[in-house]
């Protein structure tokens, strides 16, 4: 059933953020209105779009990367999909069932937790720093599988081995690792539950060039072992071409291209590619527009 | 690379052990004050050297001596036994208002930062109301209605330290549930319980300490103040903040041992709470960082 079966599919993803106008920030919130839950009346809320008609299908076991300037949704699109912010607009399928944000009890998200799961960018705050890595391993385990002792702890060496830790690291707490091995450590609480997709959120882009292709290989020798799927979120299109099959570029919330790596990087369609390849220039790349027209920086709002 | 990795890990784990364990005099004297003041009351009948309730006229008001060692009050009663027996209610009230109304505020606070929302802004809003309530003139309104002893002012007390603490425990909450460590136990299935018990409580238990110890000694002194008031437990039960009153009329006949000892009691329990709170608290902003 699985074999055609996209790991993830993205249809038509939106999201508006309501932002309250300039100059009228602190005042809403304790105004009795607001108490009440409705949207204040008098200072009318502009919306934000930071994820604008966006789709993409991720097969079972490939690896799609999105790209894009800071601010232009990436984030956004990936806590939509692991349902940590409900979508305006748009569907998320997961191995082909669709995911509903009106039914979120425990038992749904422990379901969900199954398919997808999600590394972040900073090592430093993604991990309980009360919690050793044992324990944060265990406690996941222990959730999603009805497993005796000695299975739980045989699992979790096994974890330790894949992510290159050893015992007596599992046995500290977070802030006695480096960032790297933290990184490590959040890719083998997310490869616990034995997820379908794993997204990677930048997921390397605080750390050193050298630990960087640690992390780089570790995620696509997983890949073989596992069969796991990617959704590689970066705006390091070096660290795009070792990790993906496929691009989708996003600007200001929309897509405005996608294809294979290959073809994105060596003969990008849209000027926006162009540029954004062209702001970080490598030895072996074929910048195809002049230095001066950077990538913007500014966030994009629709409102104003 | 594999050799900066293993360099890595041991050089920062010396170092958080070693400012770790730094021993600090401040923290070690009044942690051992406070331990010996909680385990004097509670031995109390062993420790006292004699009954804090038996005197005879015919001894009153005599100076410190050897039978006495800090004197006698106007009944004749031992003052030093009295400060020890005074030290089982003198702490069990305070410590019942902090257990109470760091639970309470632990609890919502804990549940204002989950559920956000209409949830939060109604208890802050009661609590920032209750906030602005004294708390003796709320414990004065509840000996009013329920009588004078000590439930009823450690109650009003307690519902008067709810809104602090968990205004400051409700900021902490919610600063560690918009951490990714929260959102990464949300994604994997965690239920909200667990999520709460489990990460964000441990995670907001030192400033919890914190605060806790720090509006101990506020409750003693507001305790004390009700009992002195006459409004807290009655006489002849040993407490101090009723000895401070009931010796008061000794103080012009130049006897003022039973004021002055139970005054220097409250006062040294209260700065060795602040100074083990305030030296705690700045332990946690320097080790965090
Ligand atoms: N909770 C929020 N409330 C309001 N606006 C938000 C919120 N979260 C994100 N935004 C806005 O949505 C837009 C997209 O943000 P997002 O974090 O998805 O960008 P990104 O592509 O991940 O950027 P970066 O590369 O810097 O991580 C930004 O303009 C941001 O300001
Ligand atoms: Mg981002």
């Amino acid at each position: 059933m699985t074999e055609n079966v996209p790991a993830l599919e993205v249809i038509g993803l939106r999201k508006e953020y309501r932002v309250r106008g300039a100059g009228s920030t602190t005042a809403v919130a304790s105004s009795g209105s607001a108490l009440l839950g409705h949207p204040s009346k008098r200072r009318a809320p502009t919306s934000l779009v930071a994820v604008d008609d966006v789709s993409f299908t991720v097969a079972q076991g490939r690896s799609l990367a999105v790209v894009g300037e800071s601010g232009s949704g990436k984030t956004t699109v990936a806590r939509m999909i692991v349902g940590l912010e409900r979508p305006t607009g748009g569907q998320v399928v997961v191995g082909g069932r669709q995911r509903s944000w009106n039914q979120m009890g425990s038992r749904e998200r422990r379901r969900r937790a199954r398919e997808v799961q999600i590394v972040f960018q900073d090592p430093y705050s993604s991990l309980d720093p009360r919690m050793t890595i044992r324990a944060c391993l265990d406690e996941v385990l222990r959730l999603h599988f009805d497993w005796p002792s000695e299975r739980i702890d045989a699992r979790i060496e096994e974890l330790l081995d894949q992510v290159g830790l050893d015992r007596r690291q599992a046995d500290g707490l977070p802030r006695s690792l480096s960032g790297g091995q933290r990184q490590r450590v959040a890719i083998a609480r997310a490869l616990a539950s034995e997820p379908r997709v794993l997204i990677c959120d930048e997921a390397v882009a605080s750390l050193d060039v050298s630990i960087q292709a640690q992390v780089l290989n570790l995620l696509s020798d997983i890949r073989e072992a596992t069969g796991v799927s990617y959704l590689f979120i970066s705006h390091d299109l070096a660290v795009v071409r070792q990790v993906s099959d496929d691009i989708v570029v996003m600007r200001r919330g929309q897509m405005v291209e996608s294809g294979p790596t290959e073809q994105i990087l060596t003969q990008p369609g849209d000027p926006y590619t162009q540029r954004l390849l062209a702001a970080i220039p490598r030895p072996g790349w074929h910048p195809t527009s002049s230095h001066d027209s950077g990538p913007e920086q500014t966030p994009s709002t629709e409102s104003s | 690379m594999t050799s900066s990795l293993a360099s890595r890990g041991p050089l920062s784990r010396v170092r958080s052990r070693r400012s770790g364990s730094r021993v600090d005099t401040v923290v070690v004297v009044t942690g051992a004050f406070i331990a010996l003041l909680v385990i004097t009351a509670v031995f109390a009948p062993w420790i006292a050297p004699s009954d804090p309730n038996f005197g005879s006229i015919l001894s009153s008001n005599q100076g410190p001596s050897a039978a006495h060692l800090l004197g006698t009050d106007s009944f004749g009663r031992d003052i030093l036994s009295r400060l020890i027996y005074g030290a089982r209610l003198s702490l069990l009230g305070p410590a019942l208002i902090i257990v109470i109304s760091t639970s309470i505020g632990t609890v919502l606070a804990i549940a204002c930062a989950w559920f956000g929302g209409w949830f939060d802004q109604v208890v802050s809003r009661v609590a920032d109301i209750l906030f602005a309530f004294p708390g003796l003139i709320l414990a004065m309104l509840a000996v009013a209605m329920f009588g004078p002893g000590l439930v009823a002012p450690v109650i009003a007390l307690s519902i008067a330290y709810t809104p602090y603490l968990l205004r400051v425990i409700r900021s902490e909450a919610l600063r560690q549930r918009n951490l990714p460590y929260v959102a990464a136990c949300y994604v994997g299935g965690l239920s909200a319980r667990t999520i709460c018990t489990r990460h964000i409580l441990p995670n907001v238990t030192p400033l919890l300490i914190v605060q806790a110890t720090l509006s101990f000694g506020y409750a003693l002194v507001d305790l004390a103040a009700v009992s002195y008031l006459g409004l807290g437990v009655q006489p002849p039960t040993a407490e101090w903040g009723i000895m401070v009153s009931t010796g008061q009329s000794s103080i012009l006949a130049g006897h003022p041992q039973e004021s002055l000892f139970a005054g220097v009691m409250i006062i040294v329990t209260v700065v060795a709470f602040n100074l083990l709170g305030d030296r705690l608290a700045a332990r946690q902003s320097t080790g965090q960082s």
